[in-house]
């Protein structure tokens, strides 16, 4: 009834504005660098920050798909007992396998790896979306049942990968391809791959408008549940790829394998930029999230300033910080 | 019709001169009220007698509301007072003006589904024995004034499992539990089918009885005919004067709401309507809302729909397109095509403006590329990749053709102002050139200058040879642009105006009235 018209506050011309909240994640990234180096010199040095980074890939990897989730609109607390299923699934395959196919189980338990995690995935989205059920509530559901189930398999110990094909798995998470870590370049591709479909791909526009705004999004023709059921697949994809990286670290699967990783990843997400409300994704910042996590666990180890039983809490603090900036820079 | 019969007729009703002036329990005086340079209510002086129903009526947007409000103290006035029994009073919030004795019934249900009946009556009053909440006498004192009211609910149902009608009654209880000495109705019936208000009608004569005020807003003209002891009009949010409620007719109100002049806002009409069916539909229906309605636009003919909040007509639209769960027998140029989701409305060539531009139409955060592309994505791609250069170039072309006005290309669609937003809107929607478009409130909260513009882009449509159906509140707009007007009333069509017979009056008495027949040849 009432005409509200709003005045548009005056901008640069430029397209693409500075904005201290994209940057962020970055910049807090170079601070913790800066101060790590002035901590102990040895902290930049390419040995120890190769493994720091390497830690990191995981939560990295998943994240990506973190950040598709989140960006929608949803979320996913069952990432972390995902992993330990399907590297449970994943590992009593392939020992299954061995004596008949050899080497050729590796492939063969990859693959099953990345067909359960599109399955789990499909599952929470489903839930999610034909079930309408709050993603909080629905994947705190699946995340018991993913937990429950590597308990069972393992019978509450430990599923051991087969000897024969422990070394010649190892490299996957050992190995290095011209001189780089293989699960760095994993990720970088995750990332690369998620940056595309974010950012350059119909779906990736249509990702963010259904979490921006659900009703623009389905006034606009679009389809809400087949949008936001992709990101639950496209986030189970990414934890399979994980689990197959995590799996040589180990060479086992455990009932507490992947715990607390959910609440590692959602942080990443979150201090990466991406709005936990959706509507907005940032893959790289996301990256840097998970790179700044391990970083600070790192430095505390490293220093003997602040005990490293304090690590949560620092992360802790800067999740608040990082919501804190996306709240005030508006 | 001409302007000058019109305002004779206006003038052949006498305003209420030689009622008896009593003292007022409740009197405003020039009372005002601007939001920024908008003025939504201008100085109304209005006294209300103990004991008598009045009612007030207008167009939607005439200022009803925005009156209520101010007697109800949920906002202030820009300028002007209010007085009770001969005493200045001045409420800034709704519980100074319920303890002076003046109860508002709201329009929509504001009740807590969750908590029982008992509950929501003493909800933010709830009485204590002892530091703790008095729960039996809590619920003693709720089944009293539901007994009182007629309502049958138990006291300690939940909200949520008792009917809307009982809900209201509900509403109208906790306005009731305390003695009042005014009780405002905010479209009352706007959720009651005949019997319930039967009902409600029935309590408001017992509230007179007592001796207390009740102000009586409606759309439905029967309802205060029967009614009201007097009737006060509100037309663009001044008084246009204050009548005996039985020496008015239907008719007479309807002329009252909306006589006023039309100006050069609108556009020649053009002969561009042809008598080619290009969209027609038969028998929609949409749960809850829409019986059993159908009709036909023809190739280069702009149809309105009209009628009062809550007609079923944005509900219409939505049910046909997919947006809300609803039947319909859809025919495009003649062959049946079947509409499950807005993605199939928009593959057959039917576009849809939102009545809702910030809360449906546009992403408010995000740039305008992205927004104007969003429901033709598919048309921007090359392999994967969705073309930025293909959509800066589409923003480019759409900001020249609509003239929508930006302070930079980065900016967000939120920081438009309105007009602008439904620009971009419209073109996001036009983007894939549409045969016919359906524009729910084309210019809703929208200036003068944008309006005209936007009637100009509704005539081009119709040139091309599109379709296009105009939903509006707004009568004077719907005679302006429309070759037909179609009205409705509670989820059915109510009437058809087109040519002479298309005044505001006619529409005004069709969209509110149930025994309505239109004169032929005009009202006069």
């Amino acid at each position: 009834m009432t005409a509200l018209t709003q005045s548009a506050p005056t901008r640069s011309e430029r397209q693409y504005q500075f904005s201290w909240a994209d940057a962020g994640p970055f910049l807090a990234l170079a601070a913790l660098l800066a101060l790590g180096f002035l901590v102990n010199p040895d902290f930049l040095s390419v040995t120890n920050l190769s493994n720091v980074i390497t830690r990191s890939a995981y939560v990295a990897i998943i994240a990506v798909g973190a950040t598709f989730v989140i960006s929608s609109g949803g979320l996913d607390l069952s990432v972390g007992s995902m992993v330990a299923f399907i590297a449970g699934i994943t590992i009593m395959f392939m020992n299954m396998m061995a004596p008949s196919l050899g080497l050729w189980a590796i492939p063969a338990g990859m693959a099953i790896a990345v067909v359960t995690g599109l399955l789990c995935g499909l599952a929470n989205g489903v839930i999610v979306t034909v079930g309408k059920i709050e993603p909080f509530i629905a994947t705190l559901g699946t995340m018991g049942i993913f937990r429950a189930l590597i308990t069972y398999m393992t019978n509450g110990g430990t599923i051991p990968i087969d000897k024969s094909l422990r070394e010649a798995y190892r490299p996957v998470y050992f190995g290095t391809l011209g001189g780089i870590p293989i699960p760095i370049l994993i990720s970088a591709i995750v990332a690369v791959l998620g940056a595309f479909v974010l950012y350059k791909t119909k779906y990736g526009r249509r990702c963010a408008a259904v979490g921006a705004n659900e009703d623009v999004a389905r006034y606009s023709g679009i389809s809400v549940i087949k949008t936001r059921t992709i990101a639950y697949v496209i986030q189970g994809a990414c934890v399979a790829i994980a689990a197959i990286c995590y799996v040589p670290r180990l060479g086992a699967a455990t009932p507490t394998t992947g715990q607390l990783w959910e609440l590692q990843v959602i942080t990443a997400v979150v201090i990466g930029g991406t709005a936990l409300r959706g509507g907005k994704g940032r893959i790289w910042g996301t990256i840097a999230g998970a790179v700044i996590l391990e970083l600070i666990a790192n430095l505390m180890v490293l220093s003997d300033f602040v005990s490293e039983y304090l690590v949560a809490a620092v992360q802790g603090v800067i999740i608040i910080i990082a919501m804190l900036v996306q709240r005030f820079s508006k | 019709m001409s302007i000058a019969a019109r305002i004779d007729g206006d003038s052949a009703i006498a305003p209420a001169a030689g009622l008896p002036v009593g003292p007022a329990v409740l009197r405003a005086e020039g009372l005002s009220k601007q939001y920024g340079a908008v003025t939504v209510l201008s100085d109304v002086t209005l006294d209300i007698q103990p004991g008598e129903i009045h009612a007030i009526i207008g167009e939607n947007g005439a200022g009803k509301s925005t009156f209520m409000r101010l007697l109800s103290g949920y906002i202030e006035p820009t300028e002007g007072t209010l007085s009770m029994a001969g005493h200045r009073v001045r409420f800034s919030r709704p519980d100074q003006a319920q303890a002076a004795g003046i109860a508002l019934v709201h329009q929509e249900i504001l009740l807590a589904d969750a908590l029982s009946v008992t509950d929501n009556l003493f909800l933010g009053r709830e009485l204590t024995k002892g530091g703790l909440v008095d729960d039996a006498r809590m619920r003693r004192l709720a089944a009293a004034k539901l007994a009182e009211l007629g309502c049958e609910v138990s006291a300690t149902s939940l909200v949520r499992d008792i009917s809307l009608a009982d809900r209201q009654l509900v509403q109208i209880a906790r306005a009731l539990l305390d003695e009042h000495r005014v009780v405002i109705f905010d479209e009352p019936t706007a959720v009651l089918t005949g019997g319930e208000v039967e009902r409600l009608l029935t309590i408001i004569f017992e509230l007179k009885a007592r001796g207390i005020a009740v102000l009586y807003i409606s759309h439905r003209l029967d309802e205060v005919q029967r009614l009201a002891d007097k009737v006060s009009v509100l037309r663009d949010g001044k008084l246009v004067g204050t009548y005996p409620g039985h020496t008015l007719t239907q008719i007479d109100m309807a002329r009252l709401m909306v006589g006023r002049e039309l100006n050069a806002l609108y556009p020649q009409k053009q002969a561009t309507r042809t008598n080619e069916p290009m969209l027609s539909v038969r028998n929609a229906v949409v749960p809850g809302f829409v019986e059993d309605v159908s009709f036909t636009v023809h190739k280069g003919e702009i149809l309105g729909f009209a009628g009062m909040i809550g007609a079923g007509r944005t509900e219409l639209f939505e049910g046909m397109l997919g947006l809300r769960p609803g039947t319909a027998t859809v025919e495009l140029n003649g062959a049946p095509v079947r509409i499950r989701s807005q993605r199939e409305a928009m593959d057959a060539g039917i576009g849809y403006l939102t009545e809702d531009r910030k809360g449906k139409g546009l992403l408010l955060q995000e740039r305008l590329g992205p927004n104007l592309t969003l429901s033709a994505l598919a048309s921007f791609q090359r392999g994967l990749i969705v073309r930025r250069d293909r959509e800066a170039k589409a923003l480019a072309q759409a900001i020249s053709s609509y003239d929508i006005r930006l302070k930079s290309l980065g900016a967000r669609a939120g920081q438009l102002s309105g007009g602008n937003q439904q620009k971009l809107l419209l073109a996001k929607v036009l983007l894939s050139d549409p045969s016919v478009v359906i524009i729910d409130e084309p210019t809703r909260g929208i200036d003068i200058a944008n309006k005209a513009q936007i009637y100009g882009f509704i005539q081009d449509l119709v040139r091309q040879g599109k379709a296009c159906i105009v939903i509006s509140s707004e009568m004077q707009e719907l005679v302006g642009i429309c070759d037909r007007v179609i009205v409705m009333r509670e989820g059915r069509i109510s009437g058809e105006v087109s040519d002479e017979t298309m005044t505001e009056s006619n529409i005004a008495l069709l969209a509110t009235s149930s025994r309505a027949h239109v004169a032929q040849g005009g009202t006069k």
